[in-house]
């Protein structure tokens, strides 16, 4: 406990330096940088959207919205570079994000590791357990929380919710996020919570703007992937496990991941394959498993439980006598079809354009991503230069997600991560994305979690949204500090009319709509927004947090 | 109270209004409405098992000569008298998976019938499409924009009074299946369902509730601004019935976890008279690819929590049950023959519950395809012989009243064809 305390300690540290560095960023005088900004290779398509308006859409669709100075930041640099940079996130230095990240020690832990740090509960206490001799509340006494498996979780979502908020490595981390969803795996099933720190660092970040051949690839061979779809117990059909524990065993074909893979992974579930693709998938991957999964080991081919007989996938034979290369084949059978590229390029205008993009975009961007062989940065360019990109349509079209909410409110007030009793302020807020539906690799099912507008808009969603605008203003949300009056300074608190338009300033960018205007400003007369107290010598007051909450809860803050 | 002068407004014929700002959609709905009725309302509880629960674990067909050849490892025991941990034997050919024995007095009652071998007529595999397709109701029909639930709330006679909790589910998300016109509220918790302002003493909340309030009173009538001012009206109507403060009833207890939590709270909201006609809630971990266990193990844990929450549910709700049906439902079952892996793969039918005061129970209800290997669906599954269609319009239409037409569009089921499981 008291190493996590010290970790949590040390973000305080770093979470300051970033809340410093962008302050520094609003009051310096701007750099002598060219009015033209940095020249770029990326041509831009004319827009409709007024000069910052742009500006405010690639922040918000290209990261997870826009912090104070962003506008202009990205204005002295130019559109156009900044977002070239961000698809080259390797030449941006985030040492702020990487001094915090410090905190949490299992980002680069292996599993061996982890399964040692964080041990399962071992079979004689789980016995101990089942059979009543303890009970569920002595057991958690007994394991230290620091050793507990959930530390594993808990740190990863606090690392995903630190960078949404504070890397400048904007879209990496969104990118991070599309793939982790699109290639889902549950912390919650079995070894995978000792798996997903590796997986993600491996598997999902290393290629997040690469080629989408090596994700597949890498998520096809990690254990976490195998693990979750059960892909490592998959075996030829009439099998018999030759050693071990579960000698004599008859083991056989598990269909779980090769439906996946084609339905969610590349194909999509009306990219053409039928059952029978189905098995004969699975019959290529069988023997692709985990060397000893409940210690950490990693991903093994098997010879002796492969199938080698021919197999037939999507109209093309894989010979038989093959082994582990079977399931490489199927891997370029499927990366290479037609529908792959379709599926992808819908999921991606989905993310960045709108829920139902235009048919003429998707085609274009599958078409780069078919010419590129699945070259994602290339295929993100295609996206970010289109003029439905930049449409008036696409402009705040989409509902933000959890994650989206929650980063976004914090990095509009330019809050700081704050150390937090649970272990660094990112556990507190990762719980409050948790709570509005959408906690952080916690999707059970495959699919992961939905991108559009009608999964995240009603009744209960919109309170949550509400109770955490509320709670973040006036700073009852654990895991961060926000100084609402910081944004202030130059305004006077007692014209409670100059106080909401600099937060419409600060916290919408000017983008209120004049009905949220003026339900606002029909506020400042409440006695609740406006009211005076003994300790102030002014005549009024503005309770400037419950206002600077309306505006985070207010409809043009869910979009972006 | 304020969504009722409101109504009366409504009433007045504001139609110009309705196209610019437009009432909560409940309140449009129910001053358009021809006809309304006050007497108490007829309640349906649908369950939705995620994950596909295989229907052969969870009522066991013991006494068809196949089923243990095929199910070498995971096969649930044959009843024998005494046996905690077998089959509970209901009729001498089907029976109770033993983690189900909290659902076997509802059964001596007669109160929970059981339709086996039902399903979808679309043969998909995916979990995703064939969820999709039970709850838009249009199996193969991906661009259906509502669910058939909604179809059937907006279709029947409107109440008095008007109530933005006629359909509620439990869950952070509005289902598809209560998706549509007519407003469905999602809630995670009924006692968290308020704005939280911490930082008003008197009356909290209040202040900032109403500039939330006003915030999404008007404006274009989109999803945003539409939910919000349901969201409002609900808000108000659950602060003055407090349905949190009921506690269990009859020694109910509920099982620990989301699921039981989700039934308890549907139990509150009936006996707190908010207006409650259809309520939803989810319950996962039926994929069982891989140890799916046998009357003890992985499948047998879920079980038990399913049962546990439907018999304390009923016990709860007592004498009110008998206006009230629980249906279970799940995408598809599973492979016949466990797999390499003694588990089970994605395959087709499975078994679906009705259970409450108007079911006719103690009856497996259905023809049973049997289970050699030219009886399977594609030489792997148990067919499908009772479209779920079939089975949802009984209970929409008999128990609940709603229409039958726009329930499930391109599909009519003559009365003869309903597996009759209501009086």
């Amino acid at each position: 406990m008291r190493r996590v305390l010290r970790g949590a300690s040390l973000i305080l540290v770093g979470m300051i330096g970033v809340a410093c560095s962008s302050a520094s960023a609003r009051t310096a005088a701007p750099p002598p940088a060219s009015p033209a900004g940095i020249p770029s290779a990326l041509r831009l398509p004319a827009s409709p959207l007024g000069p910052d308006q742009v500006i405010l859409h690639a922040l918000n669709r290209l990261g997870y919205g826009p912090r104070p100075g962003d506008v202009e930041r990205v204005r002295r640099m130019g559109l156009a570079a900044y977002i070239e940079r961000q698809l080259h996130p390797g030449g941006i230095p985030d040492p702020a994000v990487e001094q915090a990240l410090a905190s949490y020690p299992v980002l680069a832990q292996s599993a061996a590791a982890l399964y040692r740090d964080y041990p399962p509960l071992g079979p004689q206490v789980q016995q101990r357990l089942a059979s009543g001799e303890m009970s569920r509340q002595e057991i958690m006494e007994t394991y230290p929380a620091e050793r507990r498996p959930a530390v594993i979780n808990g740190q990863m979502q606090a690392a995903r919710i630190t960078r949404a908020i504070a890397s400048d490595r904007q879209l990496e981390e969104v990118m991070v996020d599309f793939w982790f969803n699109h290639f889902n795996v549950y912390g919650q099933k079995g070894a995978v919570r000792w798996m997903l720190p590796a997986y993600e660092r491996e598997a999902i970040r290393p290629h997040a703007l690469g080629r989408f051949r090596d994700l597949v690839l890498a998520t096809a061979r990690h254990p976490a992937m195998l693990f979750y779809l059960d892909n490592w117990l998959s075996t030829r059909a009439d099998f018999v496990v030759p050693g071990g524990a579960n000698a004599g065993r008859r083991m056989g074909l598990n269909e779980n991941y090769a439906r996946e893979l084609m339905e969610l992974h590349t194909l999509g579930v009306d990219g053409g394959y039928t059952q029978q693709d189905v098995v004969e998938v699975a019959r290529c991957f069988t023997g692709w498993t985990i060397d000893r999964p409940q210690q950490g080991g990693g991903f093994i081919f098997r010879p002796a439980a492969h199938d080698r007989g021919a197999k037939r996938v999507l109209g093309q034979v894989i010979p038989a006598g093959g082994g582990q290369q079977d399931g490489e084949h199927v891997i370029d059978i499927l990366v290479r079809h037609e529908a792959t590229a379709h599926f992808i390029a819908t999921k991606l205008a989905r993310r960045f354009v709108s829920d139902d993009p235009p048919a003429a975009l998707v085609e274009r961007t599958a078409a780069t991503f078919r010419r590129t062989a699945g070259d994602i940065r290339a295929t993100l360019e295609t996206i970010v230069t289109s003029p439905e990109f930049w449409s008036a349509e696409a402009y705040r079209a989409k509902i933000k997600t959890p994650l989206e909410v929650v980063a976004s409110a914090v990095r509009a007030l330019d809050g700081r991560l704050v150390a937090d009793p649970v272990g660094g302020g990112g556990i507190a807020l990762a719980r409050e994305v948790g709570k509005l539906g959408a906690p952080l690799y916690e999707a059970q099912p495959p699919t992961g979690y939905p991108d559009r507008a009608e999964a995240w808009v009603n009744t209960g969603a919109l309170l949550g949204r509400m109770n955490f605008a509320l709670g973040l203003a006036q700073n009852r949300v654990r895991g961060a500090r926000v100084d609402v009056a910081w944004f202030l300074t130059n305004t006077d608190r007692t014209q409670p009319a100059q106080v909401l338009d600099r937060l419409l300033a600060v916290v919408l960018h000017g983008e209120a709509s004049a009905r949220t205007r003026a339900v606002l400003a029909g506020q400042l007369e409440s006695p609740e927004i406006t009211r005076t107290t003994t300790y102030d010598r002014v005549a009024k007051d503005t309770d400037v947090e419950k206002l600077a909450a309306l505006v985070l809860g207010s409809p043009e803050f869910q979009r972006r | 109270m304020d969504c009722c002068t409101r109504r009366s407004f409504m009433k007045g014929g504001a139609l110009a209004l309705f196209a610019l700002a437009g009432p909560p959609r409940f309140l449009a709905r129910a001053a358009f409405a021809q006809g309304s009725t006050t007497a108490r309302p007829k309640i349906l509880i649908a369950i939705f098992q995620r994950g596909a629960v295989d229907g052969l674990s969870m009522i066991v067909p013991h006494g068809d000569p196949d089923y243990y050849a095929v199910r070498g490892n995971i096969a649930i025991a044959r009843p024998a008298p005494g046996a905690a941990d077998a089959t509970l034997d209901l009729n001498g050919f089907f029976g109770l998976h033993p983690s189900l024995a909290p659902l076997r007095p509802i059964w001596d009652d007669r109160r929970l019938a059981i339709v086996h071998a039902c399903g979808s007529p679309d043969t998909t595999r995916s979990h995703f499409d064939a969820q999709d397709y039970m709850e838009s109701g249009t199996p193969g029909l991906k661009s259906t924009p509502d669910g058939w639930l909604a179809r059937g709330l907006a279709g029947m006679p409107a109440r008095e009074p008007a109530s933005p909790f006629r359909a509620v589910s439990l869950g952070p998300a509005l289902p598809r299946i209560l998706r549509g016109e007519v407003g469905a509220v999602a809630m995670n918790s009924v006692a968290d369902f308020d704005v939280k302002d911490g930082a008003a003493m008197a009356g909290a909340g209040a202040g900032a509730r109403k500039g939330f309030e006003s915030l999404y009173e008007q404006g274009v009538r989109d999803l945003l601004y539409g939910t919000g001012r349901e969201t409002f009206e609900a808000v108000k109507m659950l602060k003055a019935a407090a349905p949190q403060r009921i506690a269990p009833a009859n020694g109910a207890v509920y099982p620990r976890g989301r699921f039981g939590e989700s039934l308890r709270q549907i139990a509150q909201l009936i006996k707190a008279d908010v207006g409650l006609e259809i309520a939803f809630a989810d319950v996962g971990g039926w994929d069982t690819h891989a140890g799916q266990g046998n009357e003890r193990g992985q499948l047998a844990v879920r079980l038990k929590e399913f049962a546990e929450g439907l018999a304390a549910l009923d016990r709860d709700l007592g004498p009110r049950m008998s206006d009230v049906v629980v249906l279970t439902m799940s995408e598809f079952g599973r492979t016949v023959r466990e797999n390499g892996n003694r588990g089970t793969d994605h395959g087709h039918g499975t078994a679906m519950l009705a259970l409450g005061g108007p079911v006719k129970g103690g009856r497996v209800y259905g023809r049973w395809p049997g289970l050699t290997r030219d009886q399977l669906f594609d030489g792997r599954d148990l067919a499908v012989t009772t479209d779920f269609r079939s089975l949802f319009t009984e209970v929409a239409v008999r128990h609940l009243g709603a229409p039958v037409a726009p329930l499930f569009p391109g599909f009519s089921a003559p009365i003869a064809a309903w597996p009759g499981v209501l009086a």
